[in-house]
């Protein structure tokens, strides 16, 4: 395969190409592209063989080939350029933000991860109880090639057997130790306790079926016959067993009975637009919505303008032709922004402790500062504006100068105050060139993640609402909705990421409209 | 008069920039080590902390410190690329679908992308499981995962910069006889230093301080990369005790940070303004 794209990589540079002079490096880019892309195949192909994914390999075979034809061709001239980086951009982000957005449309989340098949699996294996007046076998993992297998000794006979998946079979040659573990068997790898505790899930999750019942693990060394308390019927769609029938809600994605509760493990099903609506109507999420959203704005506009206001003094106050010092100021203001922004976050946090923070040191107080909703608010945003001004001072020191000084000096002459001279000349010329800025910095903070996560944890948190703190952000309360201790609702949190982004999408495509420039970019 | 003003404020402006710094510094060379003992000013001057982290076993502080440079290195640089040639196509060409593209550019950064985490886990336990070289625990699933946001971060700012590069240039070369490519490399390459200077630099500080998809994706301590390995160093019961060996960590962390700063410098103000002036 990588012969052959070579080949044609010669030929096609050797062909005549009229207007054009063919260079060495024309050649040679050609050929090296060509390379690495057949040599990106070559790697990438046996796995996907071995592994049977012959979609994937489809699709792996369609790109190249497409790719392939794009660099040989003369055409597509843009395309060469766009498509090394969005083929990135589909693979890792637009690819998951809309398979999250789907999922915005299903109950996705802890309780409903797999298919129906899987949660009756569960269901079923989870209800086994101990068959009365069965034996308890003395159990010992192995592994037959790599796949895990039990020897069970039972503790009557002495007699040993080996089950898996399929069913239990009598084996002859084992070695019984006197705890009555096996020690060896022809043909198999006896697993050693640290093996065996590392595969606890697998042991855990292996049955092996008898006649009328399955043989699970009770730990690692004891193994039980038992029954499965509930049972799935296909004839109802029904699960029978305690406190049953159980009928399939294929709805909610949980089997139900008549009193209307359900098993714990259902499966994953369409919901349509419920966590849309469960955003918007349920009272005490809308309720929280609203809340959090206020904040929310509150918090980016204050980071924004903040930021702003005080990196643009600092800079105008430096931009003066008479200032001395202003190189050493420069580096000074700008070390925020070279300090390890995460680490600067944990290192406030640290600083606003109540015990031994260094604020509370310095102003002698004692003053719960990120415990109390004022104070960690104002405690957050002073936080961000200690890290973002820096940047603010770069950009307007540099738009600053590109403001030519004539204008300035021509209002001073026409009688303008500096006042008047800033309000009405220097800060709409610096709008101009910073409004884009502004803006992204906008939707930057509005999901700020790494500013509240690392401060405040979203917190203070009042006593009856653990779910909603004083300073979360949509985004953290989001984050906390999808991986948080209450169980992890990926469905719910999708929708909410949705109303985020039309948020954000919003606001943005606002502001930009009202700025000049974005006309002059679709010009 | 008017000047003394202006040094009170830049000074007063400085000061706050500096006292948490500073606390970082005294906290480093506190001997003690601890929070509770860290002050403004350092009671008293040792190095243990810094020996203590690069000596410490179940910190392996130096091996982090180089998955970050590396990652932050090879990701920027490879993202400056791709975002510089997508800028190319954006600014000089007229295609079908540019509008919509530079749209939705735009539009794609402003999902919350790590909500997206779930699926992008599923995505790569399914990579692990094929190649592991490029699955979890390695710097180069990362790096991929990394230059996924290569073209939404700075290709607006490279293509404002570039409308900015009069048009007549590339014509003149066209006309002498020049491919796009070689206008790409020998003509617009040299004259975008400035912004390349500056998305360098904000495409290296953002990875140094990415944490969320590292922290997912990498859990071996030998794989870590600076954010996710100093979270931990802090986390829980040890947020008091390692507080001194954080801080010196932190310190050590800014130094490739502040020498890609120096070695840009010059360009940094012109770059950050022009890409924005004009439009």
């Amino acid at each position: 395969m990588a012969l052959d794209v070579r080949r044609e990589a010669a030929e096609t540079a050797r062909s005549p190409r009229p207007r054009r002079q063919i260079t060495t490096a024309f050649v040679v880019s050609r050929i090296a592209v060509l390379a690495v892309a057949a040599a990106i195949l070559l790697y990438a192909v046996p796995p996907l063989v071995a592994a049977g994914s012959w979609v994937s390999l489809g699709l792996l075979g369609a790109a190249s080939a497409a790719i392939a034809y794009l660099y040989l061709t003369r055409r597509f001239v843009p395309a060469k350029y766009l498509v090394p980086g969005t083929v990135f951009l589909i693979a890792f982000q637009v690819f998951p933000v809309l398979y999250t957005v789907t999922t915005a449309f299903t109950n996705f989340g802890d309780g409903h991860r797999g298919d129906k098949a899987a949660a009756i699996t569960a269901i079923e294996t989870g209800s086994v109880r101990q068959t009365p007046g069965s034996p308890e076998y003395a159990l010992t993992a192995a592994l037959r090639g790599d796949r895990l297998v039990f020897l069970l000794v039972d503790p009557a006979t002495k007699q040993v057997r080996v089950g898996d998946s399929s069913g239990l079979a009598p084996l002859a040659g084992a070695r019984v130790g006197i705890t009555g573990k096996v020690l060896s068997a022809p043909g198999l790898r006896v697993l050693k306790a640290p093996e065996a505790a590392a595969r606890g899930q697998e042991i855990t999750a292996l049955a092996v079926p008898t006649g009328d019942g399955v043989i699970k693990a009770n730990g690692l060394s004891r193994a039980v016959e038992g029954k499965a308390a509930l049972l799935y019927d296909a004839g109802c769609d029904c699960v029978r067993g305690d406190g049953g029938p159980w009928t399939a809600d294929e709805s909610q994605g949980y089997f139900v009975n008549a009193g209307g509760e359900h098993l714990a493990q259902g499966w994953q099903v369409n919901v349509g637009l419920d966590n849309f609506a469960r955003v918007l109507t349920n009272p005490t999420i809308s309720g929280y919505f609203a809340g959090v959203l206020g904040w929310n704005l509150v918090f980016a506009l204050a980071s924004v303008l903040g930021t702003f206001a005080l990196g643009m003094a600092v800079a105008l106050a430096l931009h003066h032709p008479r200032m001395r010092g202003t190189r050493v100021y420069r580096i000074v203001l700008i070390l925020p922004y070279a300090m390890p922004a995460f680490a600067m976050l944990l290192v406030w946090r640290d600083m606003f402790n109540r015990d031994f923070g260094l604020i509370n040191q310095l102003l002698g107080a004692d003053i719960d500062w990120l415990g109390q909703v004022g104070t960690a608010r104002l405690g957050v945003i002073l936080v961000n504006l200690w890290l973002g001004f820096p940047y603010m001072f770069l950009v307007t020191t540099g738009a600053l100068q590109a403001i030519p000084r004539e204008l300035t000096e021509a209002a001073a002459i026409d009688g303008a105050t500096p006042w008047k001279a800033f309000r009405r000349v220097t800060l709409p010329l610096l709008l101009v060139a910073l409004t884009p800025l502004l803006i992204s910095s906008f939707a930057y903070n509005f999901n700020n993640f790494n500013a509240i996560a690392l401060t405040t944890d979203g917190g203070p948190f009042p006593a009856d609402s653990p779910q909603v703190g004083g300073t979360d952000l949509l985004i953290t309360y989001t984050f906390r909705l999808a991986f948080g201790a209450g169980g992890a609702q990926f469905g719910f949190a999708a929708a909410i990421s949705v109303f985020i982004f039309t948020i954000v999408a919003v606001i943005s495509a606002v502001a930009f409209r009202r700025t000049r420039r974005q006309e002059e970019i679709y010009a | 008069m008017k000047l003394a003003l202006r040094h009170v404020l830049v000074l007063a402006v400085c000061a706050f920039a500096v006292f948490p710094i500073l606390f970082v510094v005294s906290a480093a060379i506190n001997p003690l080590g601890t929070l509770a003992s860290t002050d403004l000013l350092p009671s008293g001057a040792s190095l243990a902390n810094f020996a203590h982290l690069l000596t410490s076993d179940s910190y392996p502080f130096g091996r982090w410190f180089f998955n970050s440079v590396f990652i932050a290195l090879v990701s920027s640089f490879a993202s400056l690329l791709l975002s510089m040639f997508a800028a190319y196509a954006f600014s000089r060409m007229r295609f079908a679908g540019r509008r919509v593209g530079l749209l939705a550019l735009l539009l794609i950064q402003m999902f919350p992308q790590f909500l997206a985490i779930v699926t992008i886990f599923m995505i790569f336990t399914r990579v692990t499981e094929l190649y592991p070289a490029f699955g979890f625990n390695t710097v180069w699933g990362l790096l991929l995962l990394y230059l996924g946001g290569a073209l939404g971060v700075n290709t607006w700012l490279m293509k404002g910069f570039l409308d900015t590069v009069p048009k007549e240039l590339d014509e003149a070369a066209t006309v002498d006889g020049a491919t796009h490519a070689q206008i790409f490399w020998r003509v617009i390459m040299p004259l975008v230093t400035p912004i390349l200077a500056v998305t360098a630099l904000l495409a290296f500080i953002g990875t140094m301080s990415e944490f969320l998809m590292a922290n997912v994706f990498l859990r071996d301590p030998e794989s870590k990369t600076l954010a996710v390995g100093m979270y931990g160093m802090i986390a829980g019961d040890h947020r008091n005790a390692n507080f001194g060996m954080f801080a010196a960590a932190t310190l050590l962390t800014a130094i490739p940070t502040v020498s890609v700063f120096l070695w840009l410098q010059k360009y940094i103000v012109s770059g950050l303004t022009s890409g924005a002036v004009k439009g």
